[in-house]
C-alpha cells in the first residue's frame, strides 16, 4: 500500500491524526489518550495489519515529553511512525501497548526507567537498565548529576 | 630372593617367610598389612597424579593447543605443582554446614576407592585381596562412593551443591545396575566371580573373544555405564561447570577438593581396570590358538605391562568421550538406563546364560 | 496437615544464576524460580553493564558516536558502524565509491561469519563440549589477523567513518580473505561432524525452546533468532543496503523454532556469508577509499532511521537532529533487547539444562541490551 492509502486508512481509523511532512516514513501525530485504541486497531486491521513495532523511543522535546512507535507490516511491508506528546513532565502518564505487541514490555519499561513516563496497566513497571534505588530519569534534558556527568 | 616378574608369587612368598622367620605371627600379618597399604597408597597417589596430567596433554591435544608444557620436561611436574599448591591452600570453613559430615565426605570417596584397588590383580601374584566374591566385593565397596557425594552435597549448605548432589547420587545409583549386570554377564561366562580364577580362565583367549556376542554388547554397556557411574564424560552433569559451577564440591577447597578431583580419576582407574581384567585378560597376554611364535613374542612382555598397557588404553577411550560429546540432560540420563541399557543388559544375561549352556562360545 | 504439605509444595525454589555464570554470557542476572528441574519463571535483571551511551552520543560527534556504537554489540562490531555511517550518509545525501561499498560489503560478511563462529564455540561449550570451544577460537583468528592487518584492532576497529573507510584496504587484504574462504570451507563440515549430527546435541536441542512465528513477530525478535521461526526479517533482503541488492543469497529460513532450527540457521548463514564475499572479493573496483566529505559534519533537522542486519537481528539507529553538529536524540534498537524478552516466553516447563541452551541458541552480548 502507498502512502496516499494509508494516509486515508489511517484517516478513516482516527480522524484527528495529523501528518508530518517530509519525513523518511509516513510519521502521524496522535492524542496521547488515544494510543492504544489506535495501536489495536491498526494491529487488527486486514487491510493494513501493522504487526511489527521494531522501534520504541522516548524523547524530551525540551518542554515536553513524547514516546515514537515505529511500526512495520510483515503482510503488507509497509511502515509508520506513531508519535505521541504529553506535556506534563512531572507525572507524565501513558498507556501501555504490552498488551498488544508483546516487545513493549521491556521497551516501555526502559522509556520509564530513563525518561519517567509512567504506562497505565503495565503488568511489572520498575526500572530495567539502572538500579531500583536510583533517582532521576538520566536522559531528560534537565538531568543534573554532578557526580557521574561531567560536562564540557 | 628371587624377583620373577612374570610370576610375583616367589617374591611375596619370599617376604612372607622372610617374616616368618623374624618376628610372631601376629606382627608378620600386621607388617604384611602395613607394607600393603603403604603399596596401594603409592600406587594410587602416583598413578592418581599422572592421570591428572595424561588428562591435561591428551585434552590439549584433542583441543589444538599443547597442554602443560613448563613444569618440568614436557610439564611432566605439573600435577605435583598442582598438588603443592591445594595442599597449602587456605580451607575455607562453610559457616553454616554441618561441619561433621562436610569433613568427612571427602574421607568416605577416597576410602571406598582405595578398598576397591585393594582387589584388583595387578599381574601374577601381585593381587592383594583375592576374595571368591571378588566381582561382587568391587562392586559393592565403589557405589558406597555414593554416600560421601550426598553427603558433600548435603553438607555444604549451597543450594547450587544439593542439586548437584542429587543429581549425581540419582545417576549413580541408577547405573550401578547396569555395570553389575554386565559383569554378572562375564561372571556367567568365567564360571566364577573371583577375579584370580577370571584372569586365569583366559589364558586361552580373552572372554570379549570367548563370549563373542554377548560379551562384547556386554563391554559396551560397561563402558558406558562405568563413565555415567565415575561421573565423567558425557555424563557429568553433577558437576557441570557450565551449569551449576562446580556442583557438589563447590564448597570444597584445598586438600578436599583434592580428594574428589583424585577420587574422580581413581574411580575412572577402576572401571577401566575392571574392564580390562573382566574383558581383555587382565595381565593376561593376547593369545591366538595356533599361531605359537606370536603368542611365545606376547607373552615375553611381563604381565604387568601388559595389565597397565590395557588399562591405559580403556582410559584413554573414557577421556576421548568426556572431550568429544557435550553433555546429556539429566532426565535423558535416566533414561538411557532405564528404558535402554536395562532391558538389553537383562537380554544379553540371557543370551550369555544360553551361549554357556550350549557351550557355543570358544 | 495438608495445609502444610500444599504451602511447602507451593514454595518456590528461587535460584540466582548470577551476574557472574560461567553460561549467561556476560553480565546478566537471571532469577529462576524452580519446581525440582523444572523451571517455572526466569525474570532477567540486567543493567549491569549500562554505560548510557545514548546519553553520550547527546554530546559528541557523528563521527565520534561511531566509536561508541563499536561497544555495543562488540562481535558486530563493523555492522553497527556500518548502520551510523549510512545514516549519515543518506541524510546528507552523499554517494560513496563502488569501492567502499565492496568493502563493507566483504569486512560485514567476514564480521558476521567471525561472530557465529564465537557463537558455535561458546554453544558447544554450553552444552559440554568443551573441544568445540578451541576449534570455533582457532579458525575465529583468521578472520581477526585479516581485522588487524587492515583495521588496527581485532575486536573494536571503528573502520568505518561517514563518507568511507578510515584507511584504505592492506595489499594482503584480497589475497588473505580468499585463503580464509577455501580453508573455512574446509573446516565447516568438521563442526557439522563435531557437533550437529551428534545424537546428544540433538536430543538437548530439538523441539527444545519453541519461538511460534507470531511471539517472534509480536516481540520483535530478529535475527537469526527469529529466523528460525519462519520471521521472514533479513534486513539485507527486505531493505538492502551496501551491495546487498547486487549479490546472489538466500534467505535461511526455518520452521520449527527451536533451538536446534536457530542453530541450523547460523550454520547455512555462515555458508551464505562465505558465497556472498566470494561473489565480491575478486572485483574490488579501484578508487578513492572515501568521499570528500566536511569535517564538521551537521545533519539537516530531521529524524533519520538506519537499520542493518547485524549478526544478531535488526539494529537500528534513530537520530532526530536539530541542525547541530551534535544530534539531539540518539536511540540505537537493539536486537538482543528484543531477543531478551522471549526468554519467560519460551523458558518455563523445560529444566536448568535447557535454559541453558536455549540461552545459548540466543546468543546474546549483553552490552547491547544495556547499552
Amino acid at each position: 500500500m502507498n502512502n496516499e492509502e494509508l494516509k486515508q486508512t489511517i484517516l478513516s481509523i482516527l480522524p484527528s491524526a495529523v501528518f508530518e511532512e517530509n519525513t523518511q516514513f509516513l510519521t502521524i501525530q496522535i492524542p496521547a489518550d488515544q494510543i492504544h485504541d489506535f495501536a489495536k486497531k491498526i494491529k487488527e486491521s486486514e487491510t493494513i495489519s501493522f504487526d511489527y513495532l521494531f522501534c520504541l523511543t522516548g524523547i524530551d522535546y525540551g518542554d515536553s515529553l513524547g514516546v515514537i512507535y515505529h511500526l512495520r507490516s510483515t503482510k503488507y511491508r509497509h511502515e509508520i511512525v506513531v508519535k505521541i506528546k504529553t506535556s506534563d513532565r512531572e507525572t507524565p502518564a501513558v498507556d501501555t501497548v504490552c498488551d498488544i505487541y508483546k516487545t513493549a514490555e521491556f521497551h516501555e519499561r526502559e522509556i520509564f526507567d530513563l525518561f519517567g513516563i509512567k504506562f497505565n496497566h503495565h503488568p511489572d513497571l520498575r526500572r530495567i537498565l539502572l538500579d531500583e534505588s536510583w533517582e532521576g530519569h538520566p536522559l531528560r534534558k534537565d538531568y543534573i548529576d554532578e557526580v557521574n556527568i561531567v560536562e564540557r | 630372593m628371587d624377583l620373577n616378574i612374570y610370576d610375583f608369587t616367589s617374591f611375596t612368598k619370599w617376604i612372607d617367610t622372610s617374616l616368618h622367620e623374624m618376628m610372631s605371627p601376629f606382627w608378620v600379618t600386621a607388617c604384611e598389612m602395613t607394607i600393603i597399604g603403604v603399596a596401594i597408597l603409592a600406587f594410587y597417589a602416583v598413578v592418581g597424579l599422572y592421570l591428572v596430567y595424561a588428562e591435561r596433554k591428551i585434552c590439549g591435544f584433542m583441543q589444538n593447543r599443547v597442554g602443560p608444557n613448563r613444569v618440568g620436561p614436557f610439564g611432566f611436574f605439573q600435577t605435583i605443582a598442582d598438588l603443592i599448591k591445594l595442599l597449602i591452600k587456605e580451607l575455607v570453613i562453610i559457616k553454616n554446614a554441618d561441619k561433621f559430615l562436610f569433613n568427612i565426605a571427602p574421607f568416605i570417596i577416597i576410602i571406598t576407592s582405595f578398598l576397591a584397588i585393594a582387589a584388583i590383580p595387578f599381574a601374577k601374584g601381585l593381587h592383594a585381596m583375592d576374595f571368591n566374591i571378588g566381582v561382587l566385593y568391587v562392586m559393592a565397596v565403589s557405589s558406597m562412593g555414593v554416600i560421601g557425594i550426598l553427603l558433600a552435597g548435603w553438607s555444604s549448605n549451597n543450594k547450587y551443591s544439593l542439586i548437584g548432589a542429587m543429581r549425581s547420587g540419582a545417576q549413580i545409583v541408577s547405573y550401578e545396575l547396569s555395570v553389575g549386570l554386565s559383569l554378572i554377564t562375564m561372571v556367567i561366562l568365567a564360571g566364577s566371580m573371583q577375579l584370580s580364577a577370571i584372569v586365569d580362565g583366559q589364558a586361552h583367549g580373552w572372554f570379549i573373544f570367548k563370549g563373542h556376542i554377548p560379551a562384547f554388547i556386554a563391554f559396551i554397556i560397561f563402558i558406558i555405564a562405568g563413565t555415567a557411574e565415575t561421573n565423567r564424560g558425557p555424563f557429568d552433569l553433577a558437576e557441570a561447570e557450565s551449569e551449576l559451577t562446580a556442583g557438589f564440591h563447590t564448597e570444597y577447597s584445598g586438600i578436599k577438593f583434592a580428594f574428589f578431583f583424585l577420587a574422580e580419576y581413581m574411580n575412572m582407574f577402576i572401571i577401566a581396570s575392571i574392564a580390562a581384567t573382566v574383558f581383555w585378560g587382565g595381565w593376561q597376554p593376547l593369545w591366538i590358538s595356533g599361531w605359537d611364535s606370536f603368542n611365545h613374542v606376547m607373552a615375553w612382555i611381563p604381565p604387568f605391562i601388559w595389565y597397565i598397557s590395557k588399562t591405559a588404553v580403556v582410559i584413554f577411550i573414557m577421556m576421548w568421550f568426556k572431550w568429544t560429546f557435550p553433555r546429556l540432560r539429566i532426565d535423558q540420563l535416566l533414561t538411557l538406563e532405564w528404558k535402554y541399557l536395562l532391558p538389553i543388559n537383562l537380554f544379553n544375561v540371557l543370551l550369555m546364560a544360553f551361549i554357556v549352556l550350549k557351550g557355543w562360545h570358544f | 496437615m495438608t495445609d502444610l504439605i500444599q504451602e511447602i509444595e507451593q514454595q518456590e525454589y528461587i535460584i540466582n544464576m548470577g551476574p557472574q555464570h560461567p553460561s549467561t554470557h556476560g553480565v546478566l542476572r537471571l532469577v529462576l524460580s524452580l519446581k525440582g528441574e523444572i523451571v517455572k519463571n526466569v525474570e532477567p535483571h540486567c543493567g549491569y553493564i549500562h554505560r548510557g551511551i545514548e546519553k553520550m552520543c547527546e554530546k559528541l560527534t557523528y563521527q565520534q558516536i561511531i566509536h561508541l556504537t563499536d561497544r555495543l554489540d562488540y562481535l558486530s562490531a563493523h555492522i553497527n558502524n556500518a548502520a551510523v555511517c549510512l545514516l549519515v550518509e543518506k541524510a546528507l545525501g552523499i554517494e560513496v565509491p563502488e569501492r567502499v561499498k565492496y568493502i563493507r560489503t566483504i569486512i560485514d560478511e567476514l564480521t558476521r561469519i567471525a561472530s557465529h563462529q564465537l557463537w558455535w564455540c561458546s554453544f558447544g561449550m554450553d552444552l559440554g563440549g568443551l573441544t568445540c570451544f578451541f576449534y570455533g577460537l582457532r579458525d575465529r583468528e583468521h578472520i581477526l589477523d585479516i581485522f588487524e592487518e587492515t583495521t588496527g584492532g581485532r575486536l573494536i576497529q571503528s573502520y568505518y567513518t561517514p563518507g568511507g573507510l578510515m584507511k584504505d584496504i592492506h595489499p594482503n587484504f584480497q589475497k588473505r580473505v580468499k585463503d580464509f574462504i577455501k580453508y573455512f570451507r574446509k573446516i565447516l563440515p568438521e563442526y557439522d561432524q563435531l557437533l550437529t549430527g551428534n545424537v546428544i546435541m540433538q536430543a538437548r536441542s530439538k523441539g527444545i525452546g519453541k519461538l511460534s512465528l507470531e511471539d517472534a513477530i509480536s516481540f520483535g525478535a530478529t535475527g537469526p533468532s527469529g529466523r528460525g521461526s519462519g520471521f521472514a526479517c533479513d534486513v539485507r533482503k527486505l531493505h538492502p543496503y551496501h551491495l546487498y541488492d547486487k549479490v546472489n543469497f538466500k534467505e535461511i529460513l526455518y520452521q520449527e523454532g527451536d533451538t536446534f532450527a536457530r542453530y541450523k540457521v547460523r550454520m547455512d548463514e555462515m555458508w551464505e556469508s562465505m558465497s556472498i564475499i566470494e561473489q565480491l572479493i575478486d572485483n574490488i573496483p579501484e578508487g578513492d577509499f572515501t568521499a570528500k566529505m566536511k569535517p564538521i559534519i551537521k545533519l539537516p533537522e530531521g529524524e533519520y532511521y538506519q537499520r542493518v542486519e547485524a549478526a544478531r537481528g535488526e539494529f537500528g539507529v534513530y537520530i532526530l537532529s536539530k541542525g547541530d553538529k551534535y544530534p539531539y536524540r540518539v536511540k540505537f534498537r537493539s536486537p538482543n533487547f528484543s531477543n531478551l524478552s522471549i526468554l519467560n516466553t519460551i523458558v518455563p516447563g523445560q529444566k536448568i539444562a535447557d535454559l541453558v541452551a536455549i540461552g545459548g541458541s540466543l546468543d546474546y552480548v549483553i552490552p547491547d541490551i544495556d547499552r
